[in-house]
C-alpha cells in the first residue's frame, strides 16, 4: 500500500465470465423502504479480485446495492452471499466500507479515529493505522481534530479507515466526490494497487472517466437493476462525466 | 477481541468525546438545576412537607434530565453516520450497548452528586431514615433509568422527531421503577416504613430489563 | 372469504344483540348498587378482551423477531389497535360505575392505575410505529412490544402496596362470593359476544394491514419503474 507502486494494467480477456471463486454473489434481489424500492430482483456475480466501477443516474439503486453487499440494508427479498457465505456478520472482517458520508468522529484526530476503528476488528498496535494513514497520503503526526480537516483529507482519512484490517474485499461509494483531480488520481492509484494484490474493490462513482482504463468492468444500473455491464466505458458515460472536475 | 476489550475502547471514546464537548453534561446540570428552581418556586414547602414531596421532585428532575444526556448519545453516532461504521464491523452489538449504559450512569451519577447538595438546601432536608439506603436506591434507580433509556435512544433514532420520542416511549415503561425509586426515597426521608419492597422490586426491574435489553439490542442495532 | 366474513359479522351482532338483552333486561338486579351494576356486563368483558389481545400482540412480536414476516407484524398492529380501544372501553366504563357506587370518578388504586399504564404503554407503541421510518417499524415496535407486555408486572406489583378499593373478583372469590345464574349468564355471553365482536375487527384491521402492505410494495415497485422526470443521460 504505497503510492510508489505502479498501477499494474491487468486488462486480461475473459474478464465477464463468471469465475468459481465469486468475491460477491447476488440472487433475485429486492429492497424495498416502505413505499421506496431501491433494488429490483437484482441477480450478480462478481468475480475476486477484480476492480469494478459501478455507474448510474441518481436514484438507480448504487447506494443500496453497496449497502446490501456489506449487509447495512438486508435484502427484502432474494439472497446475497460475499465470500462464500449468506450470513455476512461473518464476513464483516473481510469487508471494508467507506460511504458516502465519512463515518468519522469529527471531534478526534486521525490517528484516534483509525486506533477505534482498528480495536473494532481486534487490531490493537498502531502498526496497521500507521500503514494505512500512509497509504492514502496523509501524515499519522496530524493532532488537529477531523473536524478541521479538508474535504479532500477526510475522504483520504475515510478511505484509510476502510483499509486499516487489511479486509479482502473494498467496497467505496463516491470516494472521490469533493476530491481535487491529483487527489482523485492518487487514490485511483491507491485502489487499482490493492485489486493487484488480489483485493476486490467496487467502486459506486459518477466521475467514470477517471476509472478508464483502470476498472476491470463498469456496471451500469437503472431503475433497481444492472442494466449493461461492459469491459470499457460506456460511450455515454464518457461524454457526460469529464475526468473529475469538481474540487474542494 | 472479546466484548470486555471493545466496551472498554468504546467507552474511553465516549468519555473523551464528552470531555472534549462536554455537550451532555453540560445541558443536563442546567436543565436539573431550572427543574428543581421552578419545583422549589411552584411548591414552597415547609420542611416536613418537602420530606414526603422531595423523593418524587427528585426522580422526576433526574429523569428528565436524563434524557437530555440519552438524545446525546446517539446524537454523536449519527453525526456522520459513524454508527453505520460499527455495523460493518465484527464488533459484538452488546459491547455498544454496554458501553453507552455505563457512560450514561457515569453522566448521570456526575448530576445527582453535584445536585444532592442542592436539594437539600433548596428543600431543608435532612434524612429520618438510614441516609445510605438512599446510595442503594440511587445506584439501582440510575440504572433503571439508563439502561432502558440508552435502549429507547438507540430505538427512537430510527424514528422520525426522534428528540421527541424518546420520553414518549420511555416514560410509560419506566412508570414501575419510577415509583419504586420514589417510595423508597420517601419511605427512607421521612422514616417511615421500610424501603426494602422497593428496593428489591427496583433490583429485579434492573435485572429483567438488562437482560432483555442484551437480547435485542443487537436486533435494534441492524435493523433496516 | 368475502361470504364467510358476512355470515360471521351476522353471528356476532346476533350475539351481541342477545348479550345486550341478557345484561339490560333478563339479568335481576343488584341488590345494593342497583341498575348501575348493569355495566359491569361491559366493564368485564371489555378488560378481559383488551388483556387478551395485548397477549396475543406480545407473542406475535415474538414471532416476528423469529420470522421477520410482514403477515405476522400485521397482527401486531391489529391486536394492539383493537387492544387500545377495548382498554379504552375499560378506563371509561370504569369511572362512569365508580362515581354513583364509590362517589369518585377515579382513584389511584391498584388496578386502575395498572389498567391506565397498560393502555399508556400500548399508546407509546401505536405512536411508535406511526412515527418511524417506514422500512425499520416493524421491528422497532415488536421491540417495544416485548418490553411494554414485560412491564405489566412490575406495574402491577408497584401498584400493589397501594391500598384496593377495586371490588375482589366476584367469581373463585372464597366465602360469600358468587352470583345468581342468570348474572353469571349474562355475563359469559357478554364475554363471548366481545370476543366475537373483538376477533371480528381485528380480522377486517389485518386484511387492511395486509392490503396497505401489498399496495405500498407496488407502488414502490411502480415508482421505481417510472420514467425518471430527469432526461436519461
Amino acid at each position: 500500500m504505497s503510492f510508489s507502486s505502479s498501477p499494474a494494467n491487468s486488462t486480461n480477456a475473459n474478464l465477464i465470465q463468471p469465475t468459481a471463486s465469486s468475491a460477491v454473489s447476488l440472487s433475485h434481489v429486492s429492497k424495498i423502504f416502505g413505499r421506496f424500492a431501491a433494488l429490483r430482483d437484482l441477480s450478480a456475480e462478481f468475480a475476486a479480485g477484480k476492480l469494478y466501477a459501478i455507474l448510474g443516474d441518481n436514484g438507480a439503486g448504487k447506494t443500496t446495492l453497496l449497502r446490501a453487499m456489506v449487509g447495512l440494508a438486508p435484502p427484502t427479498r432474494g439472497t446475497v452471499t460475499v465470500l462464500a457465505t449468506e450470513d455476512l456478520r461473518a464476513a464483516t472482517a473481510e469487508i471494508g466500507y467507506m460511504a458516502h458520508p465519512t463515518l468519522l468522529y469529527e471531534d478526534m484526530s486521525g490517528m484516534e479515529n483509525l486506533r477505534y476503528f482498528a480495536a473494532l476488528y481486534g487490531i490493537r498496535d498502531d502498526q496497521p493505522c500507521q500503514h494505512a494513514i500512509h497509504a492514502v497520503g496523509l501524515d499519522p503526526a496530524l493532532t488537529r481534530r477531523v473536524g478541521q480537516y479538508s474535504q479532500g483529507m477526510r475522504q483520504r482519512l475515510s478511505l484509510a479507515r476502510a483499509l486499516v484490517h487489511d479486509p479482502k474485499i473494498l467496497f467505496l461509494d463516491e470516494p472521490f466526490s469533493n476530491v481535487d483531480v491529483v487527489s482523485a488520481r492518487e487514490m485511483v492509484h491507491v485502489l487499482a494497487h490493492m485489486r493487484d494484490l488480489g483485493k476486490t474493490v467496487f467502486i459506486v462513482t459518477h466521475q467514470a472517466a477517471l476509472l478508464q482504463g483502470v476498472a476491470d468492468e463498469f456496471v451500469c444500473m437503472a431503475a433497481g437493476q444492472i442494466s449493461a455491464r461492459t469491459r470499457d466505458l460506456p460511450v455515454a458515460q464518457e461524454r457526460s462525466a469529464p475526468p473529475a472536475r469538481t474540487t474542494v | 477481541m472479546s466484548l470486555a476489550e471493545i466496551t472498554r475502547v468504546s467507552l474511553a471514546k465516549d468519555l473523551r468525546l464528552e470531555w472534549r464537548s462536554k455537550d451532555a453534561i453540560n445541558s443536563m446540570l442546567f436543565f436539573a438545576l431550572l427543574v428543581v428552581v421552578i419545583f422549589s418556586f411552584s411548591f414552597d414547602p415547609t420542611a416536613e412537607e418537602s420530606r414526603h414531596i422531595a423523593g418524587g421532585l427528585i426522580w422526576v428532575a433526574f429523569l428528565f434530565a436524563a434524557v437530555v444526556a440519552l438524545n446525546q448519545t446517539w446524537a454523536r453516532e449519527l453525526r456522520n453516520q459513524v454508527l453505520d461504521a460499527y455495523r460493518v464491523s465484527p464488533a459484538p452489538a452488546n459491547a455498544l450497548f454496554i458501553s453507552k449504559a455505563v457512560g450514561n450512569f457515569i453522566f448521570v451519577a456526575v448530576l445527582e452528586t453535584l445536585m444532592a447538595p442542592l436539594f437539600m438546601v433548596f428543600y431543608n432536608l435532612r434524612s429520618i431514615g438510614p441516609a445510605y439506603e438512599l446510595v442503594v436506591v440511587a445506584i439501582l434507580a440510575t440504572w433503571a433509568l439508563v439502561a432502558n433509556g440508552t435502549f429507547f435512544a438507540a430505538m427512537s433514532i430510527r424514528t422520525r422527531s426522534r428528540e421527541v420520542m424518546l420520553p414518549l416511549i420511555l416514560f410509560p415503561i419506566s412508570i414501575p421503577a419510577l415509583l419504586a425509586m420514589v417510595s423508597a426515597t420517601t419511605a427512607i426521608l421521612t422514616g417511615e416504613g421500610s424501603a426494602r419492597f422497593w428496593v428489591v422490586l427496583l433490583a429485579v426491574y434492573d435485572v429483567v430489563f438488562t437482560t432483555v435489553c442484551l437480547l435485542l439490542f443487537e436486533t435494534v442495532l441492524h435493523a433496516e | 372469504m368475502r361470504r364467510l366474513f358476512v355470515i360471521l359479522a351476522l353471528l356476532t351482532f346476533g350475539l351481541l344483540t342477545f348479550a345486550l338483552y341478557e345484561g339490560m333486561v333478563a339479568a335481576p338486579t343488584e341488590q345494593t348498587m342497583g341498575e348501575v351494576q348493569r355495566i359491569f356486563y361491559y366493564h368485564v368483558p371489555s378488560a378481559v378482551t383488551a388483556f387478551t389481545l395485548f397477549l396475543i400482540n406480545f407473542v406475535v412480536s415474538i414471532i416476528y423477531l423469529a420470522r421477520r414476516s410482514p403477515r405476522v407484524d400485521a397482527l401486531a398492529v391489529s391486536t394492539a389497535e383493537v387492544g387500545v380501544v377495548f382498554c379504552t372501553v375499560v378506563l371509561v366504563t370504569g369511572p362512569l360505575w365508580a362515581r354513583p357506587v364509590w362517589g369518585i370518578w377515579w382513584t389511584w388504586d391498584a388496578r386502575l392505575t395498572s389498567t391506565l399504564l397498560l393502555w399508556l404503554i400500548y399508546v407509546s407503541y401505536l405512536i411508535l410505529r406511526r412515527y418511524s421510518t417506514s422500512g425499520q417499524t416493524p421491528v422497532i415496535a415488536a421491540v417495544l412490544a416485548v418490553f411494554g407486555f414485560l412491564d405489566v408486572p412490575f406495574v402491577y406489583l408497584a401498584n400493589r402496596l397501594f391500598r384496593t378499593q377495586h371490588p375482589q373478583p366476584v367469581y373463585f372469590g372464597g366465602p360469600g362470593s358468587g352470583a345468581d345464574p342468570r348474572m353469571t349468564f349474562a355475563l359469559l355471553m357478554n364475554m363471548a359476544a366481545f370476543f366475537a365482536f373483538a376477533a371480528l375487527v381485528v380480522w377486517l384491521r389485518f386484511r387492511l394491514e395486509r392490503a396497505r402492505q401489498d399496495f405500498e410494495e407496488t407502488q414502490a415497485l411502480e415508482a421505481l419503474l417510472q420514467p425518471d422526470v430527469r432526461s436519461p443521460r
